[in-house]
């Protein structure tokens, strides 16, 4: 469908793919667990929002509401032994590996029992039990090193990955083409994940690009790619799929493209139009392609979902949140000694 | 019949380093550009490659920061990789991952996981090699909380602290020096050594002056002591080693023996490593003991030339340093043979 690499061609349009997803070909199950998942994602999200808005939490947070399917999509197929990076918009990525919300509530707090100890804030995460890495806000940053973990776990041979994700201006760093370059001459089980979103900070991809669309980037490292609606669960599932299981048989890397969009500002809970960018007309076009509705609409006409059902994953979500944040504000702060002693090790490491 | 001692080279004692590494920790691994190209890391590498496998020793694409976020990324999953930039100039493309990464891992995640990585440069500088060839700075890197940075400058330590320095739990930064790479010594047998322990240490004493340096400003500071011994003026050379997090205690407590310090250092002078030197010394030693304002000799604040003329007077020679401690202890002249 979408075989041409230097065009998002309809993908891009935000008049289309406003109906019900076509979710026939895929699993129920994973696709209500991963509907509960993206209404977690975006209730966390808008609490943040909410929080930042009120002047709660300070730390730069950088949300992706909207932009949830990605993440959750991608990471159905992330199995233990995997290691996944992400960037400064990974609190989705995050959660749908499994974090727990107060330990992101206590981290965009600062607090002693975030998930970073409250030495990261909102743009460095990391959740090794269920395989998050690490998320840090230098653009293209944990590239090299997520090909670096896919050579460790190629060289541990037991068929593990590692994913990057990282967003369309990520794509313009020297990091990301020696990156590719580096996994495709080594064949390194890596997974790049794209979420083209059209904007870095505030400049539209088409003020950046010679085009709106990078999978030509792929093509030219002759790393295999697909291209997706980003807001499309079944889709981003589908070539998820159909990428891991390529890596896993030991071809290589592969890219996807998941086109999406930025329903909020670059950083904090305003949605830009404050600081001069005008898409006001496309982000009201956009939300129409909302990930979570789209899906639920077409869930209930397959008849896996009803209403009561679909209201109570937005209710669980909200207790489950405010429970969360609630515990988190009676945190303790990390102690003094933490700014030093959480510098280095001191030790080293035992003898095989 | 009495055998001669058998004597290591320091490109080779840093070899004689991989192989134990490589052989005993199979978590070891080499990445970066010109590894299957010996003549390009000296004699440092020769055949590891063909010895321990092409898997192990990787010789990469031209893409400093690829892989060096690449070792990273390794480390992070259990490895102890060591990148190796075949000089310190190319690692400048990879920054990033050294300072803003690497270093920063361990502390922004709470202290919970290390980035137990090596990046090894090459300090290969003069031979008319101009601006571009030719740098150390180790004076940027040792500024950078979370980087060990480890300056060897004998055959025994290059060994020793790259060992350290790899099974080390913290990002370390290890630079060795082509200028170095004649020097011999008769190497004991390998003892893996916990860096943390590992800091400056006395090499020479005496009462008279004390001579600071790393890598080959310790050495010239070694050969400077015994000329400076010669005109009865006794040094304490302190060879600094490990450069973050320093530890001042032995330059400290042998300012206060001696009074008078010069710290020498092959890096620029605004904001560096001699400076740090004696800031430390002088927040630590009443002035009323210095019997002498301290002094540094170091690279003039200009990049490095070409021209060889202009190369011999801007590299810090055993020379310049004899009469600069000459001058430092009030003595007239130094008397040449």
């Amino acid at each position: 469908m979408y075989r041409n690499a230097s065009s998002l061609g309809n993908l891009a349009d935000a008049d289309r793919y406003h109906e019900p997803l076509s979710i026939d070909a895929d699993d129920t199950t994973a696709l209500l667990n991963g509907l509960q998942r993206m209404i977690l994602i975006r209730v966390v999200e808008e609490k943040i929002g909410d929080m930042v808005s009120q002047g709660v939490v300070k730390c730069p947070c950088h949300l992706a509401i909207g932009q949830e399917a990605p993440a959750v999509g991608v990471a159905g197929y992330v199995r233990k032994g995997d290691r996944v990076f992400g960037a400064h918009r990974s609190h989705g990525h995050f959660l749908a590996l499994g974090g727990s919300p107060h330990g992101l509530l206590a981290e965009v707090q600062g607090k002693d029992t975030g998930v970073s100890r409250g030495m990261g804030g909102s743009m460095h995460l990391i959740d090794i039990p269920n395989g998050l890495f690490g998320t840090v806000p230098i653009v293209g940053a944990t590239i090299p090193i997520a090909v670096g973990a896919g050579i460790a776990a190629k060289m541990d041979g037991n068929g593990d990955m590692a994913v990057s994700f990282f967003g369309d201006g990520a794509t313009e760093e020297g990091a990301f083409h020696e990156s590719m370059n580096l996994a495709a001459t080594m064949k390194v089980p890596v997974l790049f994940v794209c979420e083209n979103n059209f904007f870095s900070s505030h400049l539209h991809i088409n003020l950046r690009q010679p085009d709106t669309s990078v999978c030509r980037y792929a093509e030219a490292h002759r790393v295999g790619w697909a291209r997706a609606d980003g807001n499309d669960l079944a889709a981003v599932r589908a070539v998820t799929k159909e990428a891991v299981e390529a890596i896993r048989a030991g071809e290589g890397p592969r890219f996807l493209e998941l086109v999406t969009y930025r329903w909020r500002g670059h950083v904090g809970h305003r949605e830009d139009e404050d600081v001069g960018v005008k898409r006001k007309d496309d982000l009201a076009a956009w939300k129409l392609r909302d990930p979570i509705s789209r899906l639920a609409v077409a869930l209930e006409s397959l008849g896996a979902l009803d209403r009561q059902q679909l209201k109570r994953y937005w209710t669980d979500a909200h207790s489950v949140v405010e429970e969360a944040w609630a515990a988190a504000t009676h945190d303790g702060y990390p102690p003094a000694k933490a700014l030093l002693s959480r510098v280095y090790s001191g030790t080293m490491a035992r003898k095989h | 019949m009495k055998q001669a001692p058998v004597t290591t080279g320091y490109g080779a004692a840093i070899r004689d380093g991989f192989e134990y590494l490589l052989a005993n920790h199979p978590s070891v691994f080499t990445i970066g550009q010109g590894l299957w190209s010996p003549w390009y890391v000296g004699n440092s590498m020769t055949d590891l490659d063909s010895q321990f496998g092409r898997e192990r020793v990787i010789d990469t694409p031209v893409s400093e920061l690829g892989c060096t976020g690449a070792a990273l990324g390794a480390a992070l999953c259990g490895y102890r990789p060591v990148v190796i930039h075949p000089r310190v100039d190319f690692m400048l493309l990879a920054v990033d991952q050294i300072v803003s990464q690497a270093a920063k891992w361990r502390s922004m995640f709470g202290g919970q996981v290390c980035a137990p990585i090596t990046v090894r440069a090459i300090i290969n500088r003069g031979g008319e090699q101009g601006a571009q060839h030719s740098q150390s700075l180790q004076s940027w890197f040792a500024h950078i909380p979370g980087l060990r940075v480890v300056m060897p400058s004998t055959p025994t330590d290059a060994r020793d602290l790259l060992i350290a320095s790899v099974l080390s739990d913290d990002p370390v930064l290890y630079l060795d020096d082509r200028w170095l790479y004649g020097l011999e010594e008769e190497l004991p047998p390998i003892e893996e050594r916990n860096l943390a322990l590992e800091g400056p240490r006395l090499t020479r004493t005496g009462q008279d002056l004390t001579l600071v340096g790393c890598s080959y400003s310790a050495h010239l500071c070694r050969e400077a002591a015994a000329r400076l011994s010669a005109n009865g003026i006794e040094c304490d050379v302190i060879d600094i080693r490990v450069l973050n997090p320093l530890d001042a205690t032995l330059l400290i407590k042998s300012a206060k023996k001696t009074g008078r310090v010069l710290a020498v250092d092959g890096d620029w002078r605004s904001c560096g490593m001699a400076a740090e030197v004696i800031a430390s010394i002088v927040e630590a030693v009443d002035p009323r003991v210095m019997r002498a304002a301290p002094r540094r000799v170091t690279l003039p604040d200009a990049p490095a030339p070409t021209s060889s003329p202009l190369e011999r007077s801007y590299y810090p020679t055993v020379d310049y340093i004899v009469q600069r401690g000459l001058a430092l202890v009030g003595a007239q002249q130094e008397t040449f043979e």
